[in-house]
């Protein structure tokens, strides 16, 4: 069955849209990522508009976020407080995103700045946390009792404004989450994402958070985030459609519920690992696509330098 | 009464005696959101005076959409990857361009009539000045082309008109589910042995209504409230989505 969209102006498959939602909503449940890294260059594949795809798609991402949220919120394993001071950085970071991505497209090569920028990331983040995790599963292997050895990180004890967390059970400068929110906020503008999947290991690895809250809190604060994208690009370009979201949020609502109690059953390293794997399938293709020869070397673009 | 007034124009200018009357099923398409393309029944008739003059009739009907410049980007390997290296801005292009001829094209029409009337897909493209630093320039607008006619936008059938007795034609154009809105310009040519004798132009209008028209009229004027709606239904789909969940767990 097909549906015209009225903004995208193309006809797709209604159960396309309703499977492609409810995958990424599965995914996005599971490791509190918004899921945007995956879905965009979906939504490019089945000839959805670049700007449409990107600014319905942080729509989507609003839905599936709050439904995963809410999951979380009652298994209390949402810190708010951290969230907040993430979200705050997070939203500078934004701002000055797009002020750097604005320049960027001044100067022509945008497309590629922000792919390049992808097979980076994704490709450090993926790696990493794809060793680490397997070496943390070897090691529960070995020993049935888990002994967690808490590093101590010397500076960044140091730091003033120290706050309890008491959710996350740390006892911390905000400074830290101020700079990753802040870092993050930059690349998730740049790059058109909501930034779950830098800011889940950035949690974990960065901040010392435990892996159960890092979840519901990234999803608590992807949803500020890509709401505020939404708006953005509703009065500026006009690009969200809402019937495409409609369709893509109805199956990412519920893949999102199931998501998330797959990801309680699931334990915290294998989680990450299958994140890790994940992400690095995404960077690989990504990859594959700069290097290896299109079989269409031309490309039709919007007329007015970008 | 634009067609008419058209028709008044056009007579004049061809006084060869062989002159169109069309008809057609529908001058007009609605996009609904069950849009899935349409399909477009052209057919007319060749009003003479005299007898049927020497030489061989051609019928060529050509549907174009609204034109608009694109930027057309190539890609070349730099530092071992595929980068955008050219553009070139190609300054009208129609969405959509349908060619439906009654015989081969280079039979029934001569290059000199292509070139003044804009017949031919090729020539539908309009394309002035590229960068200096381009030498090959044409293969952008052929480009546009190939990849047009490769999502079904650009398409020329020969063959496709039927003729009856040298008096009556008609033949249909499929219209792709990816139409955009605007008015689609239709043009008939009555050709003799290559020239053009008769001429006869209309419009489609291709628009969205009900819904489609709605939700696109509110994004484009109310911009805000419209992104507030986007937003608090995602909102609700999920608080809906956790709650029903929930319920169905509890039971």
């Amino acid at each position: 069955m097909q549906i015209y969209l009225p903004i995208a102006e193309v006809s797709v498959n209604i159960f396309l849209l309703l499977g492609l939602g409810g995958i990424v909503g599965v995914l996005s449940g599971m490791f509190g990522v918004g899921g945007g890294f995956l879905m965009t260059p979906l939504l490019f594949f089945i000839g959805i508009p670049p700007a449409v795809a990107v600014a319905t798609e942080a729509n989507q991402i609003v839905a599936s976020s709050f439904s995963g949220v809410l999951a979380h919120f009652r298994r209390k394993t949402v810190d708010f407080k951290m969230g907040t001071v993430l979200l705050i950085g997070g939203l500078t970071g934004a701002a000055v995103g797009v002020v750097i991505f604005n320049y960027l497209k001044a100067q022509g090569q945008v497309d590629l700045l922000v792919k390049l920028c992808y097979v980076v990331f994704l490709g450090v983040i993926g790696s990493l946390m794809f060793v680490e995790s397997l070496n943390a599963l070897r090691k529960s292997r070995k020993k049935a009792t888990v002994t967690t050895t808490r590093r101590q990180r010397g500076w960044m004890q140091a730091l003033p404004f120290k706050t309890r967390f008491r959710t996350s059970g740390l006892y911390i400068s905000v400074l830290p989450p101020l700079v990753v929110g802040l870092f993050v906020g930059i690349l998730s503008a740049i790059m058109g994402v909501g930034g779950g999947f830098i800011m889940v290991p950035a949690m974990i690895y960065l901040l010392g958070m435990p892996t159960k809250v890092v979840v519901g809190t990234s999803l608590f604060q992807i949803i500020f985030v890509t709401g505020f994208t939404t708006l953005l690009h509703a009065t500026t370009n006009y690009t969200v459609d809402m019937a495409l979201a409609v369709l893509l949020l109805v199956g990412g609502v519920i893949g999102a519920q199931i998501g998330t109690q797959i990801g309680t059953r699931l334990r915290a390293e294998q989680l990450r690992i299958l994140l890790a794997m994940m992400v690095l399938a995404v960077c690989f293709k990504l990859a594959l696509d700069l290097l290896i020869e299109p079989s269409e070397l031309y490309s039709i673009g919007a007329a007015g330098g970008h | 009464m634009r067609i008419l007034a058209l028709i008044l124009c056009i007579i004049p200018l061809f006084a060869s005696g062989e002159e169109i009357v069309l008809g057609m099923s529908q001058d007009e398409v609605a996009i609904t959101a069950t849009f899935d393309g349409s399909n477009i029944l052209v057919f007319g008739a060749i009003k003479r005076e005299s007898a049927i003059p020497e030489g061989e009739l051609g019928v060529i009907v050509t549907i174009a959409g609204p034109s608009e410049p694109v930027a057309v980007h190539r890609k070349e390997r730099r530092f071992g990857i595929w980068v955008n290296t050219d553009t070139v801005e190609v300054d009208a292009a129609p969405s959509f361009y349908a060619i439906a001829t009654s015989a081969p094209m280079d039979r029934i029409l001569k290059d000199t009539e292509d070139l003044r009337h804009q017949i031919s897909i090729e020539r539908a493209i309009r394309s002035v000045g590229a960068p200096m630093t381009i030498t090959d320039a044409p293969a952008f607008t052929d480009a546009v082309i190939r990849i047009r006619k490769s999502q079904d936008l650009y398409k020329r059938t020969e063959n496709s008109v039927l003729l009856d007795q040298e008096t009556l034609f008609r033949t249909s154009v499929d219209m792709p589910a990816n139409l955009t809105e605007g008015d689609y310009f239709t043009r008939i040519f009555l050709t003799r042995d290559g020239k053009v004798v008769s001429e006869f132009e209309t419009t489609i209008d291709v628009k969205k209504v009900g819904l489609e028209r709605f939700l696109y009229n509110l994004s484009h004027q109310q911009p805000l409230v419209y992104g507030l709606l986007s937003l608090a239904i995602a909102i609700l789909a999920g608080w809906l989505a956790s709650s029903f969940f929930r319920m169905i767990r509890g039971m």
